[in-house]
């Protein structure tokens, strides 16, 4: 198995795993933060202001894990370095 | 969106005028657009500002824009907003325009290249001292980086830059992915899908916007409130 065949499909594996495991815990955090965030609203309706500013707020930066990953599958896919530089030989 | 191929990921790639060593590339280009249409805009409505019950429609638009901004703004720092009306409504309006205007067709969101989420990631990191700074003075400020104790100064300062970073791959992540899904649905599905995939990008997009703005906002009031509440 040469080189080029070799980077070609440690990248296409690496981007699917990467996308795959990464969006895990993530969707488990991002759930357990709305479970809470619901309950609270139920308890005090009249700070649902703060409460929902707070949750999108948390919600982002939990995303922002899975989308790390997801910046990673996009680079190894599209503008995959290692790819670029074999097949230039 | 036409205008970026599949296999770049940056509006940098694009080269739209190359003389001597300047080289305007999409992203420039779209840039000056926003803040053409921003600042040419909100000239061409407050010419005639007028205090009648009667106002134009655009006048009330931005009425409408800069109420809603205050009053995020005065709940998040506990503060008279408009010290940080000016920075943080500059922040949201940049990000929220540029990355509304992607239905557009042959448009790229400057967004979605990483040197502009870099950009006003620095911005923002050079923002909170400048805000803590000239609200409690330099000394009291930088005593703040060694508060617990002596020995979690590098922690600060490590929190402090991936703090920046990550606001610059979250804005960056969100807006370039979202173009690549559309630009990859577009060859599997061709005709309704991309388009509820648009209608979610104007959503993610304008909650980036929000987000990066409310962040901003959050790290000036924390860098600037802590002394006045721990002496409370």
């Amino acid at each position: 198995m040469d080189s080029v065949t070799l980077i070609a499909m440690a990248s296409i594996i690496g981007a699917g795993l990467t996308m795959a495991i990464g969006s895990i815990g993530p969707a488990l955090g991002e759930g357990r933060a709305v479970q809470q965030a619901l309950s609270a609203i139920a308890q005090q309706p009249d700070e649902r202001n703060t409460l929902q500013r707070t949750l999108y707020v948390s919600l982002a930066m939990i995303e922002s894990i899975a989308i790390y990953c997801f910046v990673i599958s996009m680079i190894l896919i599209f503008a995959n370095p290692f790819w670029a530089h074999v097949i230039a030989k | 969106m036409e205008i970026l191929q599949s296999n770049q990921i940056s509006p940098d790639q694009i080269i739209i005028w190359h003389w001597w060593f300047i080289t305007v590339n999409a992203t420039m280009l779209y840039t000056w657009l926003i803040m053409l249409i921003l600042v040419g805009g909100s000239w061409l409505v407050t010419r005639r500002v007028s205090s009648q019950i009667r106002i134009s429609r655009w006048q009330n638009f931005l009425e409408s824009v800069v109420t809603i901004l205050r009053d995020q703004i005065r709940e998040v720092s506990q503060d008279e907003p408009d010290k940080y009306l000016a920075y943080i409504g500059t922040l949201f309006l940049f990000i929220g325009l540029s990355n509304l205007l992607t239905i557009m067709p042959g448009y790229v969101a400057p967004t979605a290249s990483l040197t502009t989420t870099a950009a006003l990631a620095i911005s923002v990191f050079f923002a909170v001292p400048l805000y803590g700074i000239t609200k409690q003075g330099l000394k009291r400020y930088f005593k703040e980086y060694f508060q617990p104790t002596f020995i979690f100064f590098p922690f600060h300062i490590m929190g402090e830059i991936s703090r920046t970073l990550a606001l610059a791959i979250r804005l960056f992540g969100n807006i370039m992915s979202h173009d690549k899904v559309i630009g990859i649905l577009l060859a599997v599905t061709p005709l309704f899908f991309p388009i509820i995939m648009q209608a979610l990008g104007l959503l993610i997009g304008l909650v980036q916007a929000y987000i990066f703005a409310i962040l901003a906002m959050v790290y000036i009031a924390s860098a600037s409130q802590t002394h006045e509440q721990a002496h409370e």
